[in-house]
């Protein structure tokens, strides 16, 4: 299968025989806190070493080109999931919480798991979630505008998610505190074994504990995404057994993600003004500049594969069963790909950003996502003359994703 | 080299050049048409690259997939008997000179 530009091929080599693969070695740690506080310039080593690269210290490969991280993405049967999507390969290593069947899974047991979370997050369910979804986005810019001064982490890009995701899963009120900490304890452990991960995964008891008793059909609320999935088992479409790991994909993977996403968004018009003021005259840009937002910052930066074959990309061999890290946010800025990458530019056409992956693993929750970023960012340019960054900006540390930790604005408003 | 022709709500046409095997949106993405968001890339997720076929081209698509049908009864703009994802109409060369409308709106 082929990408834009990349190649992944057969591997022409005798079986047996190691070629010199020339592959790039590259003294990078993308799970350095140095790089977390501006991972550009690394990107941009990444791309330039050539299209694949070498990390020895983890005997793992990487992509950051956009061609070939779409290309990877897009050959699941040659870069294989199940064999989980962090460093740690589970043909080798116990995982550390039991395996993912949609996120750790390939075709075809996949494509059933798949089917089901795309029916309970789809087009026609995001329709009816918009009325109320709005009128919460409304309400939240209401009260900041009346605030004046806030920090927009904790008090609209965190908020504003929490007060409609966990109502949308059916979720009981009590724990939802331990919502942010299990995700980041998810996004954490993809990593090879360093502080961030060892520490998330120390703390963890509690929050596994919550989200395990969370996923069971008694504590979902009718109606809610959670009772969906379940209600699924009944019709046999997958195992009752299989319904709880399903529910905990959505508490895994469907907030911190969403709150990075809006974070990002809030950060690229606190320090690009022009843009907000681009963005006020044309509200109704507000779903392509939340994307924009997606593309520029990136908030999963990165997933592994495992290679299923010897393969060749772009003229490069590796073995079977290896890891390959994709890094999303360096093909999202590629400029082989991309006019201006580093500009974040609210008209852009962004279609074919892989911010929220590609191919069959793409985030089964992206319009959710997208609803959720829409009606925030809308709401905002109707009610919000200018947001003005005053305080020091802290970046939150994780293993995965990207954002902040604290962003101290001052708005007025319109 | 196969061509597609997108006619806007307004009436304004334009015809595209298309790469044999692109899918109808992955070409009207490339020349940069209003109309077609694409939101998912081509990934058969979001139905915002929603098109009405042309009724004298309608039966020569190849037939759409479950997951396609599902996704149509989420577009913004209301469903009709030829609705498609354009995503999902690879173009080739029996496909010449095919015509799509496109629909008021895709959010």
């Amino acid at each position: 299968m082929t990408g834009p530009g990349a190649t992944l091929g057969q591997s022409s080599k005798p079986d047996g025989v190691e070629a010199i693969s020339g592959i790039p070695v590259v003294d990078v740690d993308p799970f350095a806190i140095e790089f977390f506080e501006n991972p550009h310039p690394s990107h941009e080593v990444l791309r330039e070493a050539g299209p694949v690269v070498r990390f020895e210290e983890w005997n793992a490969y990487g992509v950051a080109r956009y061609a070939e991280v779409y290309a990877v993405l897009n050959d699941p049967a040659t870069f294989c999931s199940s064999r989980g999507v962090g460093l740690s390969d589970f043909a080798k290593e116990k995982p550390w919480r039991p395996q993912s069947i949609i996120l750790e899974a390939d075709p075809p047991a996949h494509t059933r798991t798949r089917a089901v979370l795309n029916r309970v997050l789809s087009p026609a369910i995001m329709k009816q979630l918009r009325e109320d979804f709005s009128v919460a986005a409304e309400k939240k810019a209401d009260e900041l505008v009346a605030r004046g001064s806030f920090d927009a982490i904790a008090e609209l890009a965190e908020a504003y998610p929490l007060s409609v995701f966990p109502d949308a899963m059916g979720l009981k009120q009590e724990g939802r505190e331990n919502l942010l900490p299990y995700a980041g304890l998810v996004f954490n452990a993809f990593s090879p074994p360093n502080k961030l991960r060892q520490d998330s995964l120390e703390r963890s008891a509690p929050h596994q504990a919550y989200v395990a008793e969370q996923c069971q059909r008694e504590n979902l609320a009718p109606g809610g995404f959670g009772a969906c999935i379940h209600a699924q088992a009944d019709t046999g479409q997958i195992t009752p057994a299989e319904a709880p790991l399903l529910v905990r994909s959505l508490l895994s993977a469907g907030l911190d993600t969403t709150v990075n996403g809006i974070g990002a968004a809030i950060y690229c018009m606190a320090r690009f003004p022009e843009q907000w003021a681009r963005f006020r005259n044309e509200p109704s840009l507000a779903r392509n500049a939340f994307e924009e937002a997606i593309r520029f910052e990136s908030p999963v930066q990165t997933f592994f594969r495992t290679t299923t074959r010897d393969v060749d990309i772009s003229g490069f061999r590796i073995g079977e069963g290896e890891k390959v890290l994709m890094f999303l946010g360096a093909a999202n800025r590629d400029p082989r790909r991309w006019q201006n990458p580093d500009s974040y530019d609210i008209k852009r056409q962004t279609s074919g950003h892989v911010g929220f992956g590609s191919g069959i693993h793409m985030c089964v929750g992206q319009l959710l996502a997208r609803l959720e970023g829409e009606v925030m960012l809308s709401a905002l340019a109707r009610k919000v003359a200018t947001i003005e960054i005053t305080g020091p900006v802290k970046r939150r540390y994780n293993n995965t994703l990207r954002g902040l930790d604290s962003l101290p604005v001052t708005i007025t408003p319109a | 080299m196969p061509a597609v022709t997108f006619i806007h709500p307004d009436g304004k046409q334009e015809s595209l050049d298309c790469h044999g095997g692109e899918s109808a949106m992955q070409a009207a993405t490339r020349h940069g048409l209003d109309g077609i968001v694409a939101e998912c890339g081509g990934n058969a997720m979001c139905a915002t690259c929603h098109v009405y076929v042309d009724e004298s081209w309608i039966g020569r698509l190849a037939p759409m997939s479950a997951d396609e049908d599902a996704l149509l009864d989420g577009t913004a703009a209301e469903r009709l008997s030829n609705s498609r994802l354009s995503c999902q109409i690879k173009l080739a060369d029996h496909l010449d000179g095919l015509v799509l409308r496109l629909p008021d709106k895709q959010i």
